[in-house]
């Protein structure tokens, strides 16, 4: 060993490295976040991988999602973050497109460390990104709204505790529909999984409330024109039930109503035909009167919890379910709540389990599973919620509304339990 | 519906389809026969006029008309603009060689695309029309109590749809004139028969083809400055009408501009028609198939003349 390689620090350095640090704790105080979890437990902050619909046919519930998560996240943080820990998301772009999404979800795993992913939607996404997901053994968190999950067509990995199935929705639909509104129905649905979810379950549901589907009309997602589909309409039809998704969402109840002109049959639609659509749009004047299925009333009811409010201004929406620095920028407002709950069942899960890494990604699952029910609270804002551990689904209240002068206002509200229907799959009996 | 009404309303669907794919397509076919340029970044012209067409018609307040014949001008203009300044920007660069412009224009495809994403955003956004009045349509029957006329369910087309068709004719008729009764159109052909030649006679040719382009991409702008109150403007609209118009000018003959509206008549009105009574993805298939079989049969398309 020689003498040069031991420098005694000269006093310029040390006053320098001295300044330096001192420089960063006056910084850090100022800087919120930094300090708060300095001294917390396991490495660094809790990484949550959001695979977001950037761009391509889901954009505009992207950007929502996006809105809601960010929220969630600044509030989970104030509260002190999971278990200690600061949490932050990541943030990719599957452009809606399953190939991608499978693509993303292994960047997420192997390129940025997170510790999970979470927030996709759009159905087609989840079944090409869940396979993924298992096979990298990281938790999937889907906040899709299909019966994939509880299906049983996915895996352990993939759970979606923040949002009702389409199974659920379309049952809990049936006997309101059959009783106010009409036994003969034409169903006009987007043909990929999360319609066909709808054409098979809705058909069963109603069945058994005594209606029937007169005919089933599926229209390609990416499909921009749609008078030509309508004339398959048989003239008996009492009811006519649509859902659509895509860009083009606008068109497509625009040209219903050019279609029926003034003799037209009820109509009752799922809200994700107008999601991100303004209901005061020239050209929708004829849903006055329609019914919708809302996840969650976008117009804040009369009756609006306290819940609700607060979380109206967290992620910055309106009492009309649009943006408040811009009111023709209409939120996704049926399904985005489903990023907050999800956010927030994701910190229980971690909580209960003690999660410090990735290794404990296997508890977090269980300690999902282990979940039984969700209180209507500002974690759930949407309402309260029953978990169902063995098909990863979570159940819950939905709203059937009447556009009223221009409003939605909620008519009925079904109980938890009118979604409910035998388990599919009980993926506690798999292994990791 | 009754197969007579339902004929009529499909016929209607693909006589709008047909207009628009006519403008389009024109666009598409002026530039390969003028500059023998394959354009593979038309949709996206068609796509930025859809746009530009939002962004001219959300900036008027009042009356949507103010907004739209606003529009009518403007986004073909900038569309056109922005391809002749392509032109001279890269496809004189590549000295018009075939290939190096297809894979030039597929680059312009996705700088065209992305920009659009980047700045006007992912969403869809409408354009309200000008005037947009349901119009019931009747439908007559010889029955047993002698000649009837019903009105039936469902029958009904809208008053801005018939505008598109009615404008479209009117473009088309201002562009047979441009190009058979004017000085401008004398050019173009001259440069289309034998642009050497022409150059020659003193023709300025290179800026004849940016003239061209920038004309080709103004059609298809026009097109989408009709459709998008029909749909809407988003920045992932031009596939469709690129496919699209490539049939119809293969079909018609690559270069020929009668040709192309026979073509676009016949794709829009048979993709109407196939559509409403079987299916949509039916309709694409047999165009497919009819281009498929004129490349083997007819490989110069119906009015093409023989290379």
């Amino acid at each position: 060993m020689s003498d040069k390689s031991i420098k005694d620090p000269t006093r310029r350095s040390a006053l320098k490295l001295l300044g330096a640090g001192a420089g960063l704790a006056a910084a850090s105080s100022f800087i919120p976040g930094i300090s708060r979890f300095a001294h917390a437990e396991g490495a660094g902050p809790i990484k949550l991988g959001f695979q977001m619909h950037s761009t391509g046919i889901g954009a505009s519930y992207g950007r929502w999602y996006d809105r809601t998560t960010q929220a969630a996240v600044a509030r989970i943080n104030e509260m002190g973050g999971i278990n200690g820990r600061e949490v932050v998301i990541v943030t990719e772009d599957d452009g809606t497109d399953p190939k991608r999404g499978a693509e993303v979800v292994e960047k997420f795993a192997t390129q940025h460390n997170c510790d999970m992913v979470f927030g996709t939607l759009f159905s087609h996404v989840v079944y090409g990104s869940a396979p993924r997901a298992g096979e990298l053994k990281i938790p999937y968190f889907v906040c899709s709204e299909g019966h994939h999950v509880a299906s049983g067509a996915l895996n352990r990995y993939s759970m979606q505790p923040g949002i009702t199935d389409v199974r659920s929705q379309v049952q809990a639909m049936a006997p309101f529909i059959a009783n106010n509104l009409g036994k003969k129905i034409t169903m006009v649905y987007p043909d990929f999984a999360f319609g066909h979810d709808h054409r098979d379950y809705f058909t069963a549901a109603i069945e058994a409330q005594g209606g029937e589907v007169v005919a089933s009309i599926a229209i390609p997602p990416t499909e921009t024109s749609f008078t030509r589909y309508f004339p398959n309409i048989p003239r008996e039809t009492e009811v006519l039930y649509h859902v659509m998704v895509g860009p083009a969402v606008l068109t497509f109840v625009k040209e219903l109503g050019e279609f029926f002109g003034p003799q037209r049959p009820e109509i009752f639609g799922f809200l994700d035909s107008l999601e991100a659509v303004g209901l005061n749009t020239p050209g929708l004047e004829f849903l006055e009167g329609t019914y919708f299925w809302e996840g969650n009333p976008r117009h804040a009811q009369a009756d609006q919890s306290e819940f609700d409010k607060s979380f109206r201004a967290a992620v910055g929406v309106n009492e009309m379910g649009a943006s408040i620095d811009d009111p023709n920028d209409i939120s996704t407002y049926s399904h985005m709540f489903s990023c907050w709950e999800t956010l927030n069942v994701i910190k229980k899960g971690m909580e209960a389990s003690g999660y410090k890494g990735p290794k404990d990604r296997q508890s977090l699952i269980e300690a999902v599973e282990a979940m039984t029910a969700f209180e209507h609270s500002d974690d759930h804002p949407q309402g309260a919620k029953v978990m169902n551990g063995k098909t990863h689904q979570v159940f819950g209240h939905q709203f059937i509304s009447k556009v009223t002068n221009g409003k939605m206002v909620v008519e009925h509200t079904t109980s938890i339990e009118d979604g409910f229907y035998e388990d599919a799959v009980d993926y506690t009996t798999q292994s990791f | 519906m009754d197969f007579g009404p339902h004929l009529l309303l499909a016929s209607l669907e693909g006589a709008v389809t047909a207009a628009i794919l006519a403008l389009t397509a024109m666009g598409l076919s002026i530039v390969f026969g003028v500059m023998r340029v394959v354009n593979v970044a038309h949709g996206e012209f068609f796509m930025i006029g859809a746009v530009i067409a939002w962004a001219v018609a959300s900036s008027f307040t009042g009356n949507p008309a103010i907004g739209f014949i606003a529009a009518l001008i403007v986004a073909p203009l900038i569309a056109g603009i922005i391809a002749a300044v392509a032109d001279k920007l890269i496809l004189q660069r590549v000295n018009y060689d075939p290939d190096r412009t297809i894979v030039a224009t597929i680059g312009l495809l996705y700088i065209i695309q992305q920009t659009a994403l980047m700045t006007f955003g992912p969403d869809a956004r409408p354009v309200t029309p000008p005037f947009n009045t349901r119009l019931s349509l009747p439908w007559f029957e010889i029955g047993e109590s002698g000649f009837v006329m019903t009105w039936p369910w469902g029958l009904s087309t809208t008053s801005y749809k018939l505008f598109v068709i009615v404008a479209a004719i009117a473009v088309l008729t201002g562009l047979w004139v441009l190009m058979t009764r004017t000085k401008a159109g004398l050019i173009m052909r001259a440069t289309q028969q034998d642009s050497e030649t022409a150059q020659a006679f003193g023709v300025p040719v290179k800026r004849v083809y940016s003239y061209v382009f920038g004309l080709g991409a103004g059609l298809a702008a026009v097109g989408a400055v009709l459709v998008v109150p029909i749909q809407q403007a988003h920045y992932l609209m031009g596939h469709d009408p690129l496919l699209l118009s490539f049939i119809v000018v293969i079909i018609g003959g690559l270069g020929s501009l009668p040709g192309t509206v026979i073509a676009a008549i016949l794709i829009g009105m048979s993709d109407g028609i196939i559509s409403v009574f079987f299916s949509p993805t039916l309709a694409k298939i047999i165009a497919t198939l009819v281009v498929a079989l004129v490349l083997v049969f007819r490989p110069h398309g119906l009015l093409g003349k023989k290379v």
